[in-house]
């Protein structure tokens, strides 16, 4: 089933001549986990916006050509109304949480809803227990980590039981190590409910290994699609995307003619093409 | 010269930093590793007096930090925050950048001329009648950096230039910082982006809950597994993929790609040689 | 130094009988703490009501923090007490209105110390305020901390550019706070931009009847507490109205000359 599918999309911010996104198709499967990357300025947070209609609801400007998330025309629809269906994990975890316990910040969006009572404790506890932070339970948003915060704010979306999470940048103010934990936890949730995830992201050594699909953006328009493997093995780097480090050794490697058969993501993929290399070459 | 000597902080009850010892020599390149927390801006604001010790002494060209005022050192050791929101007030980026200059009394003249080299080196000089606040994430940096640039400080310090920066931003930033440095500057960074690090290869000294949890080249501390992964750090790919692959005669401690790239491929050269 | 201030009033989660405790007996003792400060003007028992405070700061353990808020407010005290004495008031009955300011700030300081800002808008919500009013006042309370810091974090870094807040006179020195100020406010204007984003995408206001996961409810100690306070604020009242007090008034004061 398409749940996400963008048409010629063309959007411009009110005050601004140029298009921060221009002509964008695109199409995505339930159950997906696409991970957006591109220069600063390339369009991607333009695009997030649109799959949950903070454009054009929150931010003015015109829209061209459309988009359907799960059917629905962003077009004619609110992010409140959305927010049952997309979850929006932002940037800066400071200013998503609005409680200060971490049970009633993740009640906060089911509340909002409407839910009685039990059917509100039934998803914080669900919702805390997926993201691993049922033991911060009574903590203040300011007693946690970047990384302990940002998981909060997962677990706040998760809560309103949508079809689609979208990230934007979640681990850019956060220490590697919690930002690892941070894109495990959101690849986990897959094997919990049948979510799709839309992760816009920097850090590709981290995401890289759990993406469907791999989506660079510059100036406006996708770039390059496609599984990791193969867009890495591609131009990216020509872009100025900066694609895992193994996955650049190899296309170095390449260029110098020594083709080892494939472009890795992982570090077991990358260990085994080389030793299976060397081996060969012995024998 | 920056000695830092037996330095204690705590703020509010809490112990911030555990007896520090470092010795910056002039124009070393060091970069301040560690986990979000482990007391990394805290100790840089001590090198321009904004932070004073609980115990012990900071000592910047022999003068402690006691006993200047944050204005007078800040005119040694350059500091240049994190967020370039924190600063930016002027109407456009030649007042911003000419700030610094005006509170430290230099002559109109002096300002014109130092305010126009450095946008010209930062690439910022067809901003300079621009607001600051119409310029992009990246460019914000860049000013809030030739704004601490500005006044020519012996020692430069940055704290965490590579958060919010793009993979081509990052790539400028490094060249800029490596050149600043040849230059004969000081130059402390305070990151935790590894690969940043390996790429510059600068000094390390790594920081964890307060205290120096090691300090040595960026390969001899960034290929240690376990040290790395204390200090709520990733350890470089290729380091670990040198590692994974040490049985075979790989090092390690080669942390950078186009090494490892070398390495790889006089091993596949060795092997032909053989088999011929 | 104004930050300390505002330590005073910031809520830290400790677990304590008190922090425990119902909000509303809290907003009860101080605001009768309130009540009887303003009712009386004897020294003593403005005295009384500041040591009265003590056993509950102890037991909240929020001794640090509340004299913190004393010492924040203790300029204005000092202000208060040399405008009432060079207007002609006696010495005792200067005394006792510089008193009694710190009792205000003791007795709210003691509130906001242990109170949640979740609790309060829990609170206002059951005086039957409009949701999204009550959230805008726990959300401004639950800021205050966040801004100071960054406050803090700009004047770090303008002094890192060899801005001296202290140097020249008054005119002089507020010029030099404009540097403080053009960010504060812009990152102000950023974070609620940010802050109204997150609140659509967490359908803010979309359903009229919302139900809070936690409510309130009053424990025995709740109730021992609050009838406790109605019965010392009904005697204070009593004893205001109908049974006069030794004064201490020695009627010091500044000779007429100086006046």
């Amino acid at each position: 089933m398409i749940v996400i599918k963008a048409q010629d999309l063309t959007f411009t911010y009110s005050g601004s001549k140029k298009p921060a996104i221009e002509n964008l198709n695109l199409e995505v499967k339930e159950g997906e986990f696409i991970v957006i990357t591109g220069p600063s300025g390339c369009g991607k947070t333009t695009f997030a916006r649109c799959l949950n209609a903070l454009i054009p609801s929150f931010y003015r400007g015109e829209m061209k050509g459309f988009i359907l998330v799960l059917g629905m025309d962003i077009s004619k629809s609110t992010t409140s109304q959305l927010s049952k269906y997309v979850g929006f994990v932002f940037q800066n975890p400071e200013n998503q949480l609005f409680s200060l316990s971490v049970e009633r910040d993740v009640a906060f969006g089911p509340e909002n809803l409407g839910l009685p009572r039990e059917e509100v404790r039934r998803r914080v506890e669900w919702a805390m227990k997926v993201t691993g932070i049922t033991h911060l339970r009574h903590a203040a948003p300011y007693e946690l980590s970047g990384g302990q915060q940002q998981r909060v704010a997962i677990a706040s979306i998760l809560a309103m039981k949508p079809k689609i999470i979208v990230l934007d940048e979640p681990t850019s103010f956060l220490d590697p190590l919690s930002a690892h934990q941070i894109i495990e936890t959101v690849s986990n949730l897959r094997s919990e409910m049948e979510i799709t995830i839309i992760l816009i992201e920097h850090r590709l050594d981290l995401a890289s290994r759990y993406a469907d699909r791999v989506i660079i953006m510059d100036r406006g328009r996708i770039i390059l699609e496609g599984p990791p493997s193969k867009v890495y093995g591609e131009d990216a780097e020509a872009i100025g995307v900066g694609i895992p480090k193994i996955s650049l050794l190899f296309n170095l490697l390449k260029r110098e003619g020594y083709d080892l058969g494939c472009t890795p993501v992982t570090l077991e993929e990358a260990t085994q093409a080389i030793r299976r290399r060397i081996m060969d070459d012995r024998s | 010269m920056i000695e830092v000597k037996g330095l204690y902080f705590s703020y509010d009850g809490n112990e911030v930093l555990h007896n520090i010892n470092i010795t910056i020599h002039d124009g070393e390149f060091i970069a301040i590793m560690g986990e979000n927390g482990a007391g990394k801006t805290t100790l840089i604001k001590h090198f321009n007096g904004l932070l004073k010790p609980s115990k012990g002494e900071v000592l910047i060209d022999g003068v402690s930090t006691r006993e200047a005022t944050v204005a007078s050192l800040s005119r040694k050791v350059g500091l240049v925050f994190q967020n370039p929101d924190h600063q930016l007030f002027s109407e456009t980026v030649f007042q911003e950048v000419a700030f610094s200059m005006r509170n430290y009394g230099y002559p109109e003249e002096t300002i014109r001329r130092r305010v126009n080299f450095i946008l010209e080196t930062l690439d910022l000089r067809s901003y300079a009648e621009t607001s600051p606040f119409m310029l992009s994430g990246g460019e914000r940096k860049r000013v809030a950096l030739a704004s601490i640039l500005v006044s020519d400080p012996k020692h430069i310090v940055l704290d965490e230039p590579t958060i919010g920066q793009d993979h081509q931003q990052k790539e400028k930033l490094k060249n800029f910082i490596v050149q600043m440095n040849t230059q004969g500057r000081t130059v402390i960074i305070v990151t935790h982006d590894v690969e940043f690090v390996v790429e510059c290869r600068p000094k390390v000294i790594l920081l964890s809950k307060g205290s120096i949890l090691a300090e040595g080249s960026y390969d001899e501390i960034l290929s240690d597994e376990d040290l790395v992964r204390r200090a709520s750090l990733v350890p470089p790919q290729i380091g670990l993929l040198m590692s994974s692959l040490r049985d075979l005669g790989f090092n390690p401690a080669t942390l950078d790609v186009y090494q490892a790239k070398s390495a790889i491929e006089k091993r596949l050269l060795s092997n032909v040689s053989k088999t011929l | 130094m104004s930050l300390k201030l505002f330590e005073g009033f910031r809520f830290t989660g400790k677990r304590t009988p008190i922090h425990r405790m119902d909000p509303r007996p809290k907003l009860l003792i101080a605001s009768s703490i309130f009540l009887l400060s303003i009712l009386f003007t004897n020294i003593i028992v403005l005295l009384i009501l500041l040591i009265a405070q003590l056993p509950l700061i102890y037991l909240a353990k929020s001794l640090r923090r509340w004299s913190n808020s004393l010492r924040g407010g203790a300029v204005l005290a000092t202000l208060i007490f040399i405008m009432n004495f060079l207007t002609g008031s006696t010495l005792v009955f200067s005394l006792s209105m510089t008193l009694r300011f710190l009792v205000l700030i003791s007795a709210f300081s003691l509130f906001f110390l242990t109170t949640s800002p979740d609790d309060l808008g829990l609170v206002l919500e059951r005086l039957h305020l409009p949701y999204t009013l009550s959230f805008t006042f726990t959300t401004a309370v639950r800021l205050v901390p966040t801004v100071a810091l960054e406050a803090q974090t700009i004047v770090d870094a303008q002094r890192s550019r060899g801005l001296e807040l202290d140097r020249g006179n008054i005119i002089e020195r507020l010029r030099r706070h404009i540097p403080i100020l053009i960010p504060l406010i812009v990152s102000a204007i950023r974070r609620s931009t940010e802050l109204a984003e997150a609140l659509e995408s967490r359908a803010f206001g979309s359903c009229e009847n919302r139900e809070s996961l936690i409510t309130l409810s009053m424990k025995w100690t709740d109730y021992f507490v609050a009838i406790a306070t109605i019965i010392i604020l009904l005697v204070g009242i009593f004893v205001r109205l109908w049974i006069p007090l030794p004064s201490l008034d020695e009627s010091i004061r500044l000779p007429s000359i100086w006046v």
